[in-house]
């Protein structure tokens, strides 16, 4: 058994193991901790199939930003657990013959090819080959129209975030600012005639 | 030798735990939210191993979308869940009833 294979079983018992954590785990913390262990062995198995900048951006990003969103979430929301775990295992039967079932006719038609037919063997790659620039490479000429479109995705998000979210300080001195220009100069100053004083002597 | 079988026959795996998550946390939204998670990670584990077996890129440009849409819709969805929070002051999927739906 070479390392690789070595490698590639250790990582996906890890994995399977950690998400068994996520969805079973009592304490919602202990779940968010799982799923990050679960990313950080799955960038390992994109390593190992040569996804370098991939494997990188899910540690960066999905790890490094939205797990610690949840764990932010979680540590702030008051969870009632004992409510919430009433009944927790009454559908595990139903939902364990349905995930049985998926797995086994996945596994089913994925065996089937394999044993019929050639594997796809992958050619080994030149030794300057950069997984960043092909990668870049396509991005910017072939598939800019969707880069771009993933950029705007981001924008709506923190729109929809902080829209959500925002709760204003009641004790602000805030003026509306379309109620600010129709302001007309009557509204503010008031001239009066009044006789000129004279001054004391 | 580990071949293109063995990484889906991974992916099937993940996604069939996070289907039986979603059955046993149907009442913590949070749980339900970190299920989905794994459903995506095995359709990218899915999509590099075919971008990888076929020598073709566009399956890790694939993941780069789908991990940035899945981060926006992380975003979305946990700002839904806090001010859910602030209303109801639980979590539990059953007392988000008020349409009576």
């Amino acid at each position: 058994m070479t390392f690789q294979t070595f490698i590639f079983y250790a990582f996906s018992a890890i994995l399977i193991l950690a998400a068994i954590g996520v969805i079973v785990a009592r304490n919602p913390v202990h779940a968010v901790l799982f799923l990050v262990l679960a990313f950080f062995t799955s960038a390992g198995l994109w390593i190992l199939l040569q996804a370098e900048f991939l494997a990188i951006a899910l540690v960066l990003v999905y790890v490094g930003a939205v797990m610690v969103l949840f764990l932010f979430v979680v540590m702030m929301l008051d969870i009632n657990l004992a409510r919430l775990r009433r009944g927790f295992w009454s559908y595990l039967p139903l939902g364990g013959t349905v995930a049985l079932l998926l797995v086994g006719e996945m596994t089913t038609l994925i065996l089937f090819h394999y044993v019929n037919n050639e594997v796809a063997t992958p050619e080994p790659l030149p030794a300057d080959y950069s997984n960043v620039r092909e990668l870049g490479r396509l991005i910017y000429t072939d598939y800019v129209y969707p880069f771009e479109i993933a950029a705007v995705i981001l924008l709506v998000a923190i729109i929809v975030a902080i829209a959500l979210t925002l709760r204003h300080r009641k004790t602000t001195k805030y003026v509306d600012p379309g109620q600010q220009i129709e302001i007309r100069r009557t509204d503010r100053v008031r001239i009066v005639t009044m006789p000129a004083e004279k001054r004391e002597e | 030798m580990i071949s293109l079988s063995h990484y889906l026959v991974l992916g099937a795996i993940l996604f069939a735990i996070s289907v039986v998550g979603i059955f046993l946390n149907r009442r913590n939204v949070i749980i339900l939210l970190m299920a989905i998670e794994l459903m995506l990670l095995a359709v990218n584990i899915n999509f590099i191993a075919f971008s990888h077996y076929l020598g073709d890129p566009a399956g890790q440009i694939f993941v780069f979308f789908i991990l940035t849409v899945a981060a926006s819709e992380s975003a979305i969805g946990l700002a839904i869940l806090v001010v859910l929070f602030r209303n109801l002051g639980t979590i539990d999927v059953e007392e988000i009833g008020s349409l009576r739906g």
